[in-house]
């Protein structure tokens, strides 16, 4: 027997399996921002284990997304013919497996990165962290095998909703479980006191490697989503500005709060849609969005109770 | 002095801390004997939250060793130590604020748990039986020590009083075989050290553990310890029954001051 939550993802699964299955009667141009959405769902909802639920700043999200997409698009791009077969040709096979190394290979560099800078705190964390996105982009644009700084071009067009929504899904059930647990109190307790949380027995530098693999983990496979639904990768995709742009989605929806992150993957994602008239100019009205949107609710869009009057 | 009979719960064997020239604690033997209740005092900066801070292996003895129930301490970290059964609370108090009065306890629950994060993710039934269970200690602890009616609230809303008894709700739910204390009465009224002293008594009498109270308040020192330790700069000065200590012409002079004979310059 399942728990709640499982029968919750399987039926959002199936939800979106249904939808995904009538892809070719939408509008292309909401398709491509839907899939957009749940890359984005994807991305803010790992890091938020990193950022908000663990309180580790890391700002170097991008660099695991980075070596997501880069891996998988090369075991598509490059070996898709030799192991298609393997698989009797079919591409649902061959897609998550892709998308599962994609995201091993980003987990092992989360353990990689994670075991020496996690005797760092606060700031100085977040600049390492930074540092390492920058490495690696900086490594991809020197690596002529895949293309260096013109990008990989010609991967396999496998993503769709289904591939893209139901990672999200996957990355939102895996990050609430984790945490709605005895066990996974654990992270929030790093978060809040790390001093208290070691005398009351957390081996604090566990929790944070755990939460930054698993973190790096989904960031991997939302970039081979991201890889094999935009055909062409190149390293300046993943800089600095992509990893703070997830930073300010995690922010938005307030620290480790499940819904208001997804809600504000989505919004951050749709709102310059529409400002695409003004040209060069929605970066500043995105900019002043985000600065009203602190002012106005800095606890998150969506943290509980939503209106709540001031105490005197 | 310990009751010879057992072998003592936790045993300082001359310990040493020194932070670059300053020696903190000097030479440091003391042993608690189990379900034994003392008290640390001494004037401030006399080291008492150095020698917690060494128990608990947030710093390590420079010479010297500390052993439970006749295990060394040397080389494990904190939450290894709480794992061989000591847990503390903190002179200002660390609860984890933005979890609840529940969760607060709960998370302290981890140290005993069967499961971890990949079965957080599976959530078979094993699993929830266990959560279930510790759901229901964590609610009876809660209730033991009447904090059951804030299990919801966050713990940063809490009344000083009642979140100074959280932290040691807390740290009983790790499951001690020790309880360090370090001025659990410190900003407490006069009612309010009484009701502390009778829940120290209770939880030494309920849980049948050894508590080690590092304590400014002498009400409270003197009423409730069997044994009193005096520290005055990192060396133990004296060390007995509250009665004796109290009449130790040594603690007296680390306390109040020597009597000196002013002369008269000219």
């Amino acid at each position: 027997m399942l728990s709640r939550s499982q029968y919750i993802l399987l039926a959002t699964l199936l939800g979106v399996l249904v939808v995904s299955l009538f892809s070719s009667s939408y509008n292309p141009y909401f398709l491509d921002i839907a899939v957009t959405c749940g890359i984005n769902i994807t991305l803010a909802a790992s890091l938020n284990l990193i950022n908000g639920f663990t309180g580790q700043f890391s700002l170097g999200h991008a660099g695991f997304m980075a070596i997501g997409a880069y891996s998988s698009a090369v075991l598509t791009t490059n070996y898709g013919a030799k192991l298609l077969p393997l698989v009797g040709g079919q591409t649902w096979i061959l897609f998550p497996v892709a998308l599962c190394v994609g995201g091993l290979v980003a987990a092992a560099a989360g353990l990689v990165v994670g075991i020496p800078s996690l005797r760092l705190k606060g700031d100085y964390l977040a600049i390492v962290t930074l540092g390492f996105g920058e490495i690696i982009r900086v490594i991809l644009q020197n690596i002529e095998a895949v293309g260096g700084a013109r990008g990989m071009i010609g991967i396999p067009d496998y993503t769709n909703l289904f591939w893209a929504f139901g990672l999200a899904a996957v990355t939102v059930y895996v990050v609430w479980a984790l945490v709605n647990s005895t066990y996974g109190r654990g992270f929030i307790a790093v978060s809040d006191d790390e001093v208290a949380a070691e005398a009351m027995g957390i081996n604090t530098t566990r929790y944070k490697i755990i939460a930054f693999v698993v973190g790096a983990f989904f960031a991997g496979a939302a970039g081979g989503i991201y890889a094999h639904f935009k055909q062409y990768i190149a390293p300046v995709g993943f800089d600095f500005n992509k990893s703070i742009e997830i930073v300010v989605m995690v922010i938005l929806g307030g620290m480790g709060k499940n819904v208001g992150v997804i809600v504000a993957a989505v919004l951050l994602t749709v709102v310059t849609e529409p400002l695409r008239e003004f040209g060069q100019y929605r970066i500043i009205l995105y900019a002043l969005l985000i600065i009203g949107l602190m002012i106005a609710r800095p606890q998150g869009l969506f943290v509980w109770p939503l209106w709540k009057r001031k105490n005197a | 002095m310990p009751s010879a009979e057992t072998k003592p719960l936790l045993e300082m064997d001359r310990c040493t801390i020194r932070f670059g020239g300053l020696t903190a604690v000097s030479e440091l033997t003391m042993s608690i004997g189990a379900e034994e209740l003392v008290g640390l005092i001494g004037p401030n900066g006399a080291g008492k939250t150095t020698v917690f801070n060494l128990i608990t292996g947030v710093y390590e003895p420079s010479e010297g060793q500390i052993r439970l129930g006749g295990e060394s301490l040397a080389g494990r970290k904190p939450y290894g130590i709480t794992k061989c059964g000591i847990a503390r609370t903190f002179q200002n108090i660390r609860l984890f604020p933005s979890l609840t009065v529940f969760d607060n306890v709960r998370v302290a629950f981890h140290l005993h748990l069967k499961h971890d994060a990949v079965h957080s993710l599976t959530r078979f039934r094993a699993f929830r039986e266990e959560e279930a269970q510790i759901a229901t200690q964590t609610f009876e602890l809660l209730e033991i020590f009447h904090l059951g009616k804030f299990r919801d609230a966050a713990a940063k809303s809490l009344s000083y009083g009642d979140q100074r008894r959280l932290e040691i709700v807390r740290a009983l739910a790790t499951r001690p075989k020790l309880l360090l204390l370090d001025e659990p009465a410190a900003g407490m009224n006069a009612s309010e050290k009484q009701e502390l002293m009778k829940l120290i008594r209770f939880i030494k009498d309920k849980y049948k553990i050894a508590v080690l109270l590092v304590e400014h308040d002498m009400q409270v020192v003197m009423g409730i310890c069997e044994r009193i330790l005096v520290l005055d700069y990192g060396i133990k000065i004296a060390e007995g029954a509250p009665a004796e200590v109290r009449r130790n012409p040594k603690v007296i002079a680390a306390y109040l001051g020597e009597e000196v004979e002013i002369k008269n310059s000219k």
